[in-house]
């Protein structure tokens, strides 16, 4: 089964990194670039087919490891 | 002063801890590898020294302070023990969860390697005890993630609760952004948990301790350190 995890920052969390991004996407000639956040994506492999067991242990896996909760949401999609 | 002084594939400034430990408190410090799962009796102080662990993989400190070594210390701040966390070990401490907030990417997004001033806020821990508060000491550092964030709620308790112990200054003790190389909150360079027994800075004291070095402003943290726990036995 196959599972992407999206890690992104909190709003209110400065990303300079995006505001770097965003400014060479301004030079690159890119117009009506309002903003740009950079974040994570994970793309895992799980074992089995509990559909439900693999997005729980996902879950676990953002809380306690791929996302910093402090500043960071996640978002578990199982694909296949 | 028994330290143990713990290693993480990637962590790079163990050696110059160790001399400046050896130096300061005349015992050897133990090294003790991330993989174990105790620290040696009788350990007084645990450092988390600064480097490049796991390469700041995922994020800076993030599979560190998932190490097995990290149970351990855990209990041993829990039972009291002291924890001296500098750079990377500041950020594996706040990922472990031993500290609050997040060290996140410089705001001018550059390496920072230089010489920084910073204001000691207070000498009644064990950690400030060799310092005057308001003094101002030269030390270094070498980040690339030292800007510390953390929410408002969090920051007004650090502040409330005299739990920032060093910020970022002009030589004369002015907290002011052209002073904050790294645009971290309120110039946060250190702080210490609510029981006052782990501390986690960004900059280097251990590379100021030797005439050699160029300053020694960085013996006061040792020399207190060994002091306290005389002090104590």
């Amino acid at each position: 089964m196959k599972a992407r995890v999206t890690v992104t920052l909190k709003s209110g969390i400065l990303d300079p990194q995006g505001k770097a991004i965003e400014g060479a996407l301004r030079s690159l000639g890119l117009s009506g670039v309002a903003s740009v956040r950079q974040g994570k994506v994970f793309d895992i492999e799980i074992e089995g087919a509990d559909r439900a067991g693999a997005e729980a242990a996902l879950k676990a896996a953002a809380e306690k490891l791929l996302a910093n909760t402090v500043i960071e949401n996640y978002r578990v999609e199982v694909t296949g | 002063m028994k330290s143990a002084i713990l290693v993480f594939p990637g962590i790079n400034r163990e050696c110059d801890m160790a001399r400046a430990l050896r130096l300061i408190s005349g015992q050897e410090p133990a090294v003790v590898w991330h993989a174990e799962t105790a620290l040696p009796s009788g350990t007084d102080l645990v450092v988390l020294p600064g480097g490049f662990s796991y390469g700041d993989y995922l994020r800076c400190g993030a599979i560190a302070a998932r190490a097995p070594i990290m149970t351990a210390v855990r209990a041993f701040t829990q039972k009291g023990g002291l924890v001296l966390a500098v750079c990377n070990g500041f950020q594996i401490a706040c990922e472990a969860g031993l500290l609050p907030g997040v060290l996140m990417r410089n705001a001018q997004l550059r390496f920072i390697c230089r010489d920084v001033y910073l204001r000691v806020e207070r000498s009644d821990t064990a950690f400030t005890r060799g310092y005057n508060a308001g003094q101002v000491i030269r030390v270094p550092v070498a980040h690339g993630e030292g800007n510390y964030i953390a929410d408002g709620e969090t920051i007004a308790r650090l502040e409330g609760e005299g739990r920032v112990l060093f910020r970022y200054s002009s030589p004369d003790g002015m907290v002011d952004p052209d002073w904050n190389h790294n645009g971290a909150m309120n110039a946060i360079a250190g702080i210490i948990n609510e029981h006052g027994n782990v501390l986690g800075l960004m900059p280097h004291p251990e590379n100021h301790v030797e005439a050699s070095m160029g300053r020694t402003d960085g013996r006061g943290l040792f020399a207190g350190l060994v002091e306290y726990f005389r002090q104590a036995a």
